[in-house]
């Protein structure tokens, strides 16, 4: 039930109710209302720049090549790819490391937990600078320790620079970043199991096993639900680190959505703003798909509980 | 006596660690190891001479250790303008997220009016609107109300956008203040913004403490608006657009980098370390709301 706190008066201060909202309304209006509707027309245009003057409406010819031009297909399969690879890695390891953290005798939580959490709190245009220099296949600690260790195949490789490994790689930095976030979702819903629940398991002889299997394992998944979603949504922006790390290369290898967009809009020598700008469109339609779902697959796990 | 007996249990608990702790204990220590070793050597590369980067293997420990890179990040990468211009960015960004949130979290919370199931439900809805999407307009808009190159104009941007954690944060906590507080106030002749800045306000300090970690966090990290915002005024850059530029300049300066990456990120380490009760809220928050 939703509890009813308005303030009961003989009249709404309206003059400062509107005050109030003013600040939020306006840069709410600026910064993203009209944005989303200034991209949908600009998709929809033949504007090239910043600077174009006669912009003709065209329709949807730019969709319509947008489909048809096998570098945005590219960037839609990269970024499917990056999602198979980074987000079960990000959500089984750090669903695994949380239990162990929130186990009762885990010594040192505090520590380790502040361990996990320095890549997140490092913005990712320096993790982007570090690992360029940690990857690099003449000084970096990481093709000196693969020569050492005889894995030939790959003592020599560039691992960003090249083709096959560039995407893997990237991957990797990118849970070796964010695991500490998840981490701490994970800790917080295993923290909202309460503690009665284990001592009445417990006091019935149930083992570790069973008692995760049984009372934490229900307990969870609705919290699971939502943590894949947001991981799922963190993975499809991995802009930030894609720039530095690689810019997308090597030949397009690591080019996922955002990075087309921004190649188009920002980068190229002759923009194309409208062009890009149809990506946007087409990319926030699919990102808000996804959180549809996710309200369907709550809805229903609400409903399953019931 | 009954604190005894459990400090009793304590000791003798700690006396033998079963196999299970010592082996967690040691897993945990060496992924975290995995985990920081990127720190330890950006740290370690940072008193080195590039050459000594280059020729030193895998070992940590500088030869010869010199502090010349932070100076050259510092002053000659013009690391002390841009550090400058993140704190300033930073600082103002958070000022006007607390002041907006706060304020519409105040109404949205205490007042039913015209207007306000479209208000909540629109923040709702474009919440995970991803800022690539709105870029390009985002950009071109400043253009044009002269707002692009400038100070202002990025504050503006990183302030602008839903901000919906942290309204719904404000507007959840304010939901939960008993009104009597106001009411109370109201009799004693306070007005509007009396009853709020007087006596609503002060009552917040660990949401706003949270929104201010938030927004800290977000701004001082963020990448994507200060690098178009500043494409053609570099002396408005901030540290990550920096860090961006000095590492794709002509001369490689393996060890100025790292200096300069351990300088921009040691104030948020130092802000997570004496506040990391308000990190892990406004975390966990993403999923609890």
């Amino acid at each position: 039930m939703k509890r009813i706190n308005t303030l009961k008066r003989h009249r709404t201060p309206y003059g400062w109710i509107y005050l109030f909202l003013a600040p939020t309304l306006i840069l709410f209006s600026m910064y993203t209302l009209y944005p989303i509707g200034a991209t949908v027309w600009y998709s929809l245009t033949n504007m090239r720049s910043f600077t174009s003057r006669n912009i003709a409406f065209v329709g949807l010819a730019n969709y319509r090549a947008l489909f048809a031009d096998s570098q945005f297909l590219n960037s839609l399969s990269v970024t499917g790819r990056f999602l198979l690879m980074a987000v079960p890695a990000r959500f089984v390891l750090s669903l695994l490391l949380a239990l162990l953290l929130n186990w009762k005798r885990c010594m040192g939580k505090t520590f380790f937990r502040t361990m996990f959490f320095l890549p997140v709190l490092t913005t990712s245009a320096i993790i982007g600078v570090v690992f360029i220099m940690i990857l690099d296949p003449t000084m970096g600690p990481v093709n000196i320790i693969l020569n050492r260790l005889n894995i030939q195949s790959l003592a020599s490789v560039s691992l960003l620079g090249n083709f096959n490994t560039a995407l893997p790689t990237t991957a990797i930095v990118w849970v070796w970043k964010w695991l500490g976030n998840s981490l701490i979702y994970w800790i917080a819903s295993l923290q909202s199991v309460p503690d009665e629940l284990y001592e009445a398991a417990r006091i019935d002889g149930a083992n570790s096993w069973q008692l995760f299997k049984s009372i934490v394992v229900p307990l969870l998944i609705p919290f699971a639900v939502i943590i894949l979603i947001l991981t799922v949504s963190d993975a499809i922006r991995v802009f930030n680190l894609m720039l530095t790390l690689t810019n997308g290369g090597p030949f397009f290898a690591t080019e996922t959505v955002e990075v087309f967009i921004y190649r188009h809009a920002f980068q190229a020598s002759s923009p194309r703003m409208a062009y890009a700008s149809a990506a946007a469109a087409v990319f926030g339609f699919a990102f808000m798909m996804i959180v549809v779902i996710q309200r369907i697959a709550n809805a229903a796990v609400k409903r399953g509980e019931q | 006596m009954n604190s005894k007996m459990s400090t009793a249990i304590g000791i003798s608990r700690r006396k033998r660690p079963s196999a299970g702790v010592v082996i967690s204990f040691i897993l945990l220590l060496g992924l975290a190891l995995l985990w920081v070793y990127p720190f330890i050597w950006m740290f370690s590369a940072s008193f080195k001479s590039n050459q000594a980067i280059l020729s030193d293997g895998l070992r940590l420990l500088p030869r010869e250790p010199t502090f010349s890179a932070y100076g050259r990040a510092w002053n000659e990468a013009h690391f002390n303008v841009y550090f400058l211009n993140s704190v300033i960015t930073t600082a103002a960004t958070i000022v006007i997220v607390v002041l907006r949130c706060s304020t519409s979290g105040y109404v949205l919370a205490m007042y039913d009016f015209r207007g306000k199931k479209l208000i909540e439900a629109m923040l709702i809805v474009t919440f995970f609107i991803p800022t690539g999407t709105m870029l390009i307009p985002t950009v071109l808009m400043s253009k044009n109300m002269g707002l692009l190159n400038t100070r202002i104009g990025l504050i503006l941007a990183l302030a602008g956008g839903g901000q919906v954690a942290s309204t719904f944060m404000y507007k959840g906590f304010f939901q939960q203040t008993p009104r009597e507080l106001v009411e109370a106030g109201e009799i004693d002749g306070a007005g509007f913004l009396r009853c709020f800045l007087s006596i609503m306000l002060p009552l917040t300090g660990p949401i706003t403490a949270t929104t201010v970690i938030l927004t800290f966090m977000g701004a001082w990290n963020n990448f994507m608006l200060p690098l178009v915002f500043t494409f053609s005024n570099a002396a408005l850059r901030t540290l990550p657009v920096g860090m961006m530029v000095f590492s794709k300049g002509d001369m490689v300066d393996y060890s100025g980098q790292c200096a300069a990456a351990l300088l921009s990120i040691a104030p948020i380490v130092l802000a997570y370390v004496f506040c990391q009760k308000y990190f892990v809220s406004g975390i966990a928050g993403a999923i609890k709301s």
